[in-house]
């Protein structure tokens, strides 16, 4: 299910808000520029109760935000539905002890880390980003999620960028996202 | 001004699950203040973005200014139950939009906070939001890129504070805010 059947009258001004740019970080990227929807307050508010009125009274204990994006989305979430927030952190940023899980970029790879002991086995998480294009980080962090035993119950982004596929990547996870974008 | 002075019963439970991970991020009794255990526990986390909506709720202010990254972990929800528009204080070249920099001083060399150019307008008044103060040199270099563009800065809030380091003193005289300090 990629958003509401009938469009959440919300998600016009949400859709609006956020800024294209073009050719960043490199030619030919149109990049979906999130900070813009971040300065109407209103739309930033309903962004946020989209994702609560979907999660809340549904047991997720765990939300976890991937850097640094997932960081400004993921905890008013959290708070909101009553679950605990845990940042999924490039390398070396964490301060204690982590489990890492390498993905591919499109030259290289790059890797996750999450704090041991965040999570418990048998938790239900969530996992926010602001975008989902190819899906290779949100598949590493379920990856992370999943090897201490969480069960990811849902991956939900602000933005999905179809034309990229990240959904197929994401196997059996769920994908909820409130804008497409072609 | 600390809500620590203040002992709002609130705060044991907040400077409780901050854990401390000595030698990071490298050796030499570096004690580090690692609040993603507050994080891990909801009413300490609801605790302690509750005690600065309370004190900055009614005040005003249009701007909540977050530094990357930890700051982003408590700038937004402040941001959106105080109604104001949350904006994003950046390490270089990770904002896709025209910018303005503003470099500041490390312990070994110098690092640079970006803005958007247009996030913020003359006469906003902002808050500058992060997880800690130490020395005080990124909360000088994001009060500078917001004055630059005319806007009043209230305060600055932080979670933890070092005062050892004097980070406070920094500040030419601006308010700072924390819940909670580190000897």
């Amino acid at each position: 299910m990629a958003s509401q059947d009938e469009q959440d009258p919300r998600i016009a001004k949400i859709s609006s808000a956020i800024r294209v740019i073009p050719n960043f970080p490199k030619p030919g990227i149109m990049f979906q520029d999130i900070t813009t929807l971040l300065l109407d307050t209103k739309a930033f508010r309903d962004t946020i109760d989209l994702f609560v009125e979907r999660y809340r009274g549904k047991d997720i204990s765990v939300v976890a935000g991937v850097e640094a994006r997932g960081f400004i989305f993921g905890p008013p979430i959290a708070l909101a539905i009553g679950a605990k927030f845990v940042p999924m952190r490039k390398p070396n940023k964490l301060p204690g002890e982590v489990i890492s899980e390498e993905y591919s970029l499109e030259y290289g790879t790059d890797k996750m880390e999450m704090h041991v002991g965040a999570v418990q086995a048998g938790e239900r998480a969530l996992i926010i980003d602001d975008l989902i294009a190819t899906g290779g980080t949100l598949v590493a962090a379920i990856r992370l999620l999943e090897r201490v035993g969480v069960h990811v119950v849902e991956c939900a982004c602000v933005i999905e960028l179809p034309e990229l596929k990240g959904r197929e990547r994401l196997g059996d996870k769920p994908l909820f996202v409130l804008v497409s974008s072609t | 001004m600390s809500a620590y002075r203040d002992k709002d019963p609130r705060i044991h439970g907040i400077q409780s699950r901050i854990r401390v991970v000595p030698n990071f991020p490298k050796s030499a009794g570096i004690m580090f203040q690692d609040i993603t255990t507050l994080l891990l526990d909801p009413k300490a986390f609801k605790d302690t973005v509750d005690l600065f909506v309370e004190r900055y709720r009614g005040k005003n202010i249009s701007v909540v200014a977050g530094i990357e990254a930890r700051g982003f972990i408590f700038g937004p929800a402040i941001a959106l139950e105080i109604g104001a528009k949350f904006v994003p204080l950046r390490k270089p070249k990770k904002l896709p939009g025209k910018v303005i920099s503003e470099e500041y001083e490390l312990e070994y060399g110098r690092d640079c906070l970006e803005m958007h150019l247009g996030a913020v307008e003359p006469g906003d008044r902002a808050l500058v939001v992060d997880d800690l103060i130490a020395t005080g040199g990124t909360l000088c270099a994001a009060m500078k890129l917001l004055e630059r563009v005319g806007a009043d800065v209230v305060e600055c809030a932080c979670v933890i504070e070092l005062p050892d380091l004097k980070g406070r003193e920094q500040l030419n005289g601006k308010p700072l805010y924390v819940l909670v300090e580190s000897h």
